[in-house]
């Protein structure tokens, strides 16, 4: 498998404070990645750098074969990188489906794909967004991430704040996203909901990189040292 | 009613409106009614063109003037070389419309394209400035262009030619502008419904969200406002000839200020806004103008009013909170 994504010693600043003091991350062709690490570790941020919302002021950004370190956010996502921001972010004002055509790409994944995918879009086709329910609200931050046509679907805390049912319905949808090889890195903190999953996790910890291995291979003491498990 | 549907009806009264109220008139005897809807179309065309950058886009442009002086001139440059036979650049003039509107849509688009490719790299209150100051700068331009009456402005001796219609009757010339209102009306809802219009409401909402899935800010903001500018450059056109002038006051910043006006009376970002605005602020010239000259102290009070408690203009007043607000 090809490194699709590769992170290499970012460093990023907000202002005088630093938030990251290098993190190494890739992610392979068809792979799922976890990015774990406890509240304020960076992972966000992490998120944010290689998908050009914030500027590394170290380290590289490879997607795809060439350098993204420096290129306009959306210029790296119509490369393929695909964004379901943390707190899922719609255009609050944008019916259903004005959010997915806003984003629209060509490729694969079609308004019809996309709602035929999550038929809970079609039903709300033209509703508000800002009316959904957070469930819906999340699919629909899914969605659109998936008009664009991604080679990479990036989620940062897909299901933080959704009803126990609805976040198996969210896993169940990254799940057969997988399955139809999309390469995915996945930002969450619930172990057993990502060990399904994930192929491979790497651990932030104070804006660094600490830990990378097979969730398997994340033992009860890197849990407990890491995780805050 | 839902709000939908209202607003549906509601749009569906004011083109009925502007289009029996002047029929009236014709079978009426009364050709200054006439002149006056076709200044409402002609303004509401205006407001049309400015609420794709102000009301889809969010972009405050208070410098909309420019194209809409821009578009006169060119309709009176043109008509004048026509008029005298003499070349305008090495080529003809020309009295058609149908050439004169593409030229000042053109000419009117590639002035949008440069102010807006400067002014879109500042926001908010700094946007505001530079728009302004671009078009005061095509205003002096204007006024110190002794060729086309500077200061004095330029007559249309000869009102432009439409095939198949005589312009100079009023209730032709109104159907010349009240169809290009119906082409540009339907031209906006197609550009709302389409994709472009939803990145373009997109960001509006949220620059930095819309560029992280693939939408570039800059590029969709700059071709929304050319467009714009094509659009207001039009009216521009149809008002000289409406007028049979054009005068450097159609490119002053007042201009700018009654487009927005406009759009804010009848509801920012609502499709038939800029029709209600426009038919407001005319009927307000007309009922108040007579009575006094002071008569925009008190739509000065009907803005405060629309801004305080309706801000949706008239059609969010009877169809409801807009959803692009």
């Amino acid at each position: 498998m090809t490194d699709l994504l590769r992170v290499e010693g970012i460093e990023v600043f907000y202002g005088a404070s630093q938030a990251l003091f290098g993190v190494d991350l890739t992610v392979k062709e068809g792979q799922a990645v976890a990015l774990m690490g406890r509240n304020g570790m960076g992972k966000t941020t992490t998120i944010r750098t290689l998908c050009r919302l914030h500027t590394a002021y170290r380290g590289q950004v490879w997607f795809a074969g060439q350098t993204i370190t420096t290129l306009p956010s959306y210029k790296a996502a119509r490369l393929g990188i695909g964004l379901v921001p943390e707190g899922r972010r719609c255009f609050a004002t944008l019916t259903v489906t004005e959010n997915l055509i806003a984003a629209a790409r060509p490729g694969a994944w079609t308004l019809e794909r996309v709602q035929s995918f999550f038929p809970r879009l079609a039903e709300r086709a033209g509703q508000q967004a800002s009316t959904l329910s957070g469930g819906e609200q999340q699919m629909l931050a899914i969605g659109r991430a998936l008009m664009t046509n991604p080679r990479l679907l990036v989620l940062d805390e897909a299901t933080e704040g959704l009803a126990p049912v609805i976040r198996q319905e969210i896993w169940a949808a990254i799940r057969a996203l997988k399955a139809q090889g999309l390469s995915i890195l996945v930002v969450d903190k619930t172990l057993s909901e990502l060990k399904p999953v994930a192929d491979a996790c790497v651990i932030l910890e104070r804006g660094q990189s600490v830990w990378s291995g097979p969730p398997s291979a994340i033992t009860p003491d890197i849990e407990h040292r890491y995780l805050g498990l | 009613m839902p709000e939908k549907s209202r607003e549906y009806a509601v749009n569906a009264v004011l083109a009925l409106g502007l289009l029996l109220v002047p029929l009236w008139a014709l079978w009426a005897g009364e050709p200054f009614t006439i002149t006056l809807a076709t200044r409402i179309a002609i303004l509401a065309l205006a407001g049309v063109g400015l609420n794709i950058a102000l009301g889809l886009g969010g972009m405050v442009s208070f410098g909309h003037a420019a194209y809409f002086g821009i578009g006169a001139y060119v309709a009176g440059i043109l008509a004048q070389h026509a008029f005298l036979n003499t070349p305008v650049l090495g080529l003809p003039g020309s009295n058609q419309m149908l050439t004169i509107w593409p030229v000042a849509m053109l000419i009117s688009g590639v002035m949008a394209t440069a102010i807006g490719a400067l002014s879109l790299r500042t926001s908010g209150i700094f946007f505001i400035m530079i728009t302004l100051a671009f078009a005061q700068m095509v205003f002096y331009f204007a006024i110190s262009w002794p060729a086309y009456g500077g200061e004095d402005g330029l007559p249309i001796y000869v009102r432009n030619q439409f095939p198949g219609l005589n312009t100079m009757r009023p209730w032709d010339l109104f159907l010349v502008a009240f169809g290009v209102l119906m082409v540009g009306l339907a031209f906006s809802a197609l550009l709302r419904g389409s994709r472009f219009g939803a990145a373009l409401m997109a960001i509006r909402q949220n620059p930095e969200r819309a560029a992280a899935v693939g939408i570039n800010p800059y590029g969709v903001q700059l071709t929304a406002f050319a467009i714009s500018g094509m659009i207001t450059g039009l009216a521009g056109a149809l008002m000289a000839d409406l007028t049979r002038f054009t005068s450097p006051s159609m490119m002053a910043w007042p201009m700018s200020g009654e487009l927005i006006v406009i759009i804010i009376l009848g509801g920012t970002g609502r499709l038939f806004g800029p029709v209600a605005g426009a038919a407001i602020l005319v009927g307000f010239e007309v009922t108040f103008g007579g009575m006094t000259e002071h008569w925009k102290l008190w739509l000065g009070l009907v803005l405060l009013g629309a801004v305080l408690f309706a801000r949706g203009g008239l059609i969010g007043l009877i169809a409801g909170k807009e959803r692009h607000g």
